[in-house]
């Protein structure tokens, strides 16, 4: 892999997301209801905590992750641009790469503005940093492993709809399937429990940072960025 | 040889598009590739771009794979697709600096052969447009413009013409012309016209398969070997057609003669040969013979166009 590649494809999607209303959607739309969800209970429960940060986070990015990389590759298909990209002299993977990093950079940004929650929080009352710092890396993780899986939504599709579709429906099932173990038996279980996101994140939320859970992170995005390219090398042997 | 095509075949399920094909292409030539649409002229062109894999043969572009070296001929080849893809919320100096980079570049060089680019392809006045609001002509000539900024040596080009208006047609076959002096030009089109006036070389595809390949004189001759002759006398003593007609049968090599038009007793009459025989002399004496008022005598040349149509409308030559 080439970076320098990377880093061209990277440059150009992120300044496409700024360029055009969708980083600005995404990170206004985010912020209005992560705030009307935090600052509505605050009070009430008189706890310095970011938990509602950490807690809605993860539900509002099976939206916003499908909604923010959807046209990251199927819009290139349909307007037929993916046959420049493809005749260039760069591999599949580094395409991929680079617009996987750009979405995840635009992630960053819409977190970027919640540390305000975080510095009034703390000087309001005592805040656990330990467990601070392991939420935001929590929520980076698994922003990137939504991400990475609405990439490959993405790929498979030259309809933009279809794309954030596909991605919803996985990161959902992805991120239910620890919530419907009760009604598994246990062999079963333990296996979903491993592979839904959501267990990871509660155990790095907690600023518990097991390597077995930074594993899975990187293991499911590199999986489902190898998918995405496989998507792409496929159409060449049509 | 800087492209070489072997046996080349593309299947698209059980759809052949391209069946088995084999041409060269010469270093410093501009080749017309023709044919009538769907004939596979898109598909050998992605081929060489490395766009699509062939399903068996082999395509080589200045002797390296489309398969094996596929980076190192997607280095050497300029390509602008059939539609000209661009992304139109890109203005143009960043489309052009983002093509220079992915095409490899190298930095301190990219400034440069971005303003070479706008200079040629005269793009002063846009740069700082969207390419979403240049009207179609500018739009070709910024996908000819990314085509070219890395100073590749093949140039593909999938209809660089279509959809424009007969002044911008013009500019752009100038453009390809002045390229093709010192760049292999592969073109396709299905606009006759276009490779009379830009082409050295012409290879004709329908369905999937070469059925001409040669200099654009060759194609412009008659293809069976005969020629056509084009009489108009005026015939005052009321003989009817078919009896001048059986006059001029008894000149040899006479294979078709046919009326095209008849107006107070003036005919209009094309005469078609087996061989390729001047029989002008023959109807002139025959004219002076029976008395009719030449009017009119010459040979017609076949086009390019009779030829085009007589090779594309048989199925699998």
């Amino acid at each position: 892999m080439n970076f320098d590649n990377i880093k061209h494809i990277f440059q150009k999607e992120l300044r496409s997301f700024f360029n055009s209303p969708v980083a600005y959607i995404v990170i206004v739309v985010y912020l209005v209801i992560l705030g009307w969800f935090f600052t509505s209970n605050l009070f009430i429960n008189n706890l310095a905590t970011l938990r509602t940060v950490f807690e809605m986070t993860p539900f509002l990015l099976l939206f916003f992750a499908p909604a923010m990389t959807m046209r990251l590759i199927s819009e290139e298909k349909k307007a037929g641009t993916l046959e420049l990209l493809i005749t260039k002299p760069i591999q599949e993977s580094e395409i991929i790469v680079g617009k996987f990093l750009a979405a995840w950079t635009l992630y960053f940004f819409t977190l970027l503005p919640t540390l305000c929650y975080t510095i009034s929080v703390g000087l309001l009352g005592s805040l656990d940093i330990g467990s601070v710092l392991g939420g935001y890396l929590g929520l980076l993780l698994v922003g990137g492993v939504f991400i990475a899986i609405s990439v490959f939504g993405s790929s498979v599709t030259e309809n933009q709809v279809v794309a954030f579709i596909v991605s919803l429906f996985i990161v959902f099932v992805l991120f239910m399937l620890d919530k419907v173990l009760f009604y598994l038996p246990s062999a079963v279980a333990n296996v979903l429990e491993y592979v839904s996101i959501d267990y990871h994140f509660s155990n790095i939320a907690r600023g518990v940072i097991d390597s077995r859970d930074l594993i899975y992170y990187a293991s499911a995005v590199g999986f489902s960025l190898y998918l995405a390219t496989a998507v792409l090398q496929k159409r060449r042997w049509v | 040889m800087s492209i070489r095509v072997d046996n080349l075949s593309k299947y698209y399920g059980d759809a052949k598009a391209v069946d088995d094909i084999s041409f060269e292409v010469h270093s410093g030539e501009i080749l017309g590739f023709l044919g009538p649409n769907g004939a596979g002229k898109t598909t050998t062109m992605r081929v060489i771009t490395c766009y699509l894999m062939p399903s068996s043969g082999s395509a080589q572009v200045e002797g390296m794979n489309v398969v094996d070296d596929s980076l190192e001929v997607r280095k050497l080849v300029g390509y602008l697709p059939e539609q000209n893809p661009l992304y139109p919320d890109m203005n143009v100096l960043d489309y052009l600096e983002y093509s220079a980079q992915l095409q490899g570049v190298i930095k301190p060089m990219i400034p440069r052969r971005m303003k070479e680019m706008v200079q040629i392809c005269g793009l002063g006045e846009m740069i700082h447009k969207d390419i979403g609001q240049l009207s179609k002509g500018y739009r070709q000539r910024v996908g000819l413009a990314a085509a070219m900024i890395h100073n590749p040596r093949v140039l593909v080009l999938d209809e660089p013409t279509s959809g424009l208006d007969p002044n911008q047609i013009v500019e752009i076959r100038k453009l390809i012309q002045d390229l093709g002096k010192e760049k292999t030009v592969v073109l396709s089109t299905h606009i006759l016209p276009e490779v009379q006036a830009t082409c050295q070389r012409v290879v004709i595809i329908n369905r999937g398969k070469i059925v001409a390949d040669g200099p654009i004189e060759d194609l412009q001759r008659s293809l069976h070997g005969g020629e056509k002759v084009m009489l108009e006398v005026e015939v005052t003593d009321g003989q009817s057609f078919e009896m001048i007609s059986s006059q001029v049968r008894m000149i040899p090599a006479i294979e078709t003669v046919s009326l095209l038009e008849e107006r107070n007793g003036v005919k209009k009459i094309s005469i078609a040969t087996s061989r390729a025989t001047d029989i002008r002399k023959d109807l002139f004496q025959l004219c002076v013979q029976k008395g009719w008022g030449l009017l009119e005598l010459h040979r017609e040349q076949t086009s390019l166009e009779d030829n085009f149509r007589q090779l594309t409308s048989e199925p699998g030559r």
